[in-house]
């Protein structure tokens, strides 16, 4: 029995950190900053929770489970949270490879504020949408 | 002479009612169990040093308090994280193949997405989600015009972009379903239909 559940959970440990490698594979190999988020986003965040499920099955007590689920919720919620942040930097600065976009719907209204220089202030509130 | 300088710029609502601390309950609530959750085990010393660091903690970094009504159904609710849990792994799968596989990358795009809920609680479920299924990141959320701009890593085609804007959608509809206010259930459907009558009135 035990033998079974150290096999499932040493299967989790590595095909979370296969999941991992990828990410850090895509970091180097997608094109631009965006595609790149992506890869730090989803393969990242499952190989991460899967870390989890396997330290989760081999390490006994209850007390290292909650703090692994606490890991796992913030990594949840947190990694989309970093990559919009960045990704939005990053069309702002132009660090897009347009060449690559098939549609692209967000340009119109950005070309007032798209050009901001390095040195420029963040974008006014205005459109943070209070009530 | 430095009053000015020092007053919370747009305090606006900040009334120390009862409502407000009923609004904060919640939080409250969540801030303690996180608290017990890190210390792994259950006992009295824990629950009141809890409730202590979190009253401290919206005192000090008090937040708006979130608007609009949502509410709590159990199988909706089930189903979402069902089909979140599932949109996750793929997704995962997914852009750890991209990552691999010798072609590239492909087209992207950058589309525009109107929402339908008109809550902020909502629309900060649905950016978190949308950014975790398959294929899309979020770029932009416009509150005023209930518009989600999300960036597609792999499309092939038109069509496929419009199927990956349908997706969005659809992950709205769940979590709506599953959180959503009566009148955003409303606005869904409504849409739906609109939607729905759009199909069957266009012959082919």
């Amino acid at each position: 029995m035990t033998a079974v559940v150290d096999v499932v959970a040493m299967a989790c440990l590595l095909a979370g950190a296969f999941l991992c490698l990828t990410a850090g594979l895509g970091l180097v190999r997608f094109p631009d900053v965006l595609s790149r988020m992506h890869a730090g986003t989803k393969p990242q965040v499952l190989g991460v929770l899967l870390v989890m499920v396997g330290a989760a099955i081999r390490l006994h007590g209850w007390s290292n489970v909650w703090m692994l689920l606490l890991v796992a919720a913030f990594q949840l919620l947190t990694a989309p949270v970093s990559a919009h942040m960045i990704s939005r930097v990053a069309y702002r600065r132009r660090h897009v490879r347009r060449d690559l976009l098939l549609v692209d719907e967000f340009d119109a209204d950005q070309q007032q504020s798209g050009d901001a220089p390095a040195d420029a202030g963040p974008e006014p509130p205005a459109t943070a949408g209070r009530g | 002479m430095n009053e000015l300088a020092s007053s919370p710029r747009g305090s606006g609502n900040a009334d120390r009612s009862p409502l407000r601390l009923r609004h904060q309950l919640p939080l409250l609530a969540w801030l303690v169990f996180v608290w017990i959750l890190l210390w792994g085990t259950w006992s009295w010393a824990n629950v009141l040093s809890g409730v202590a660091v979190a009253l401290l903690v919206t005192l000090l970094l008090p937040l708006p308090h979130v608007v609009g009504g949502t509410r709590v159904r159990p199988l909706p609710l089930l189903a979402f994280a069902g089909h979140f849990v599932l949109d996750l792994v793929l997704s995962g799968a997914q852009v750890a193949w991209l990552a691999l596989r010798p072609g590239g990358q492909g087209n992207s795009a950058i589309v525009r997405v109107q929402l339908r809920t008109d809550s902020d609680l909502l629309s900060t479920m649905v950016a978190e989600a949308v950014s975790l299924v398959p294929g899309s990141l979020v770029l932009d959320l416009d509150r005023e015009d209930r518009t989600i701009t999300v960036h597609l890593l792999h499309v092939r085609d038109l069509a496929h972009v419009e199927q990956e804007r349908a997706d969005v959608l659809v992950v709205e509809e769940r979590l709506v379903r599953a959180f959503g206010s009566a009148e955003d259930l409303a606005a869904i459907d409504r849409d739906l239909e609109r939607r729905g009558r759009a199909r069957g009135g266009t012959p082919r």
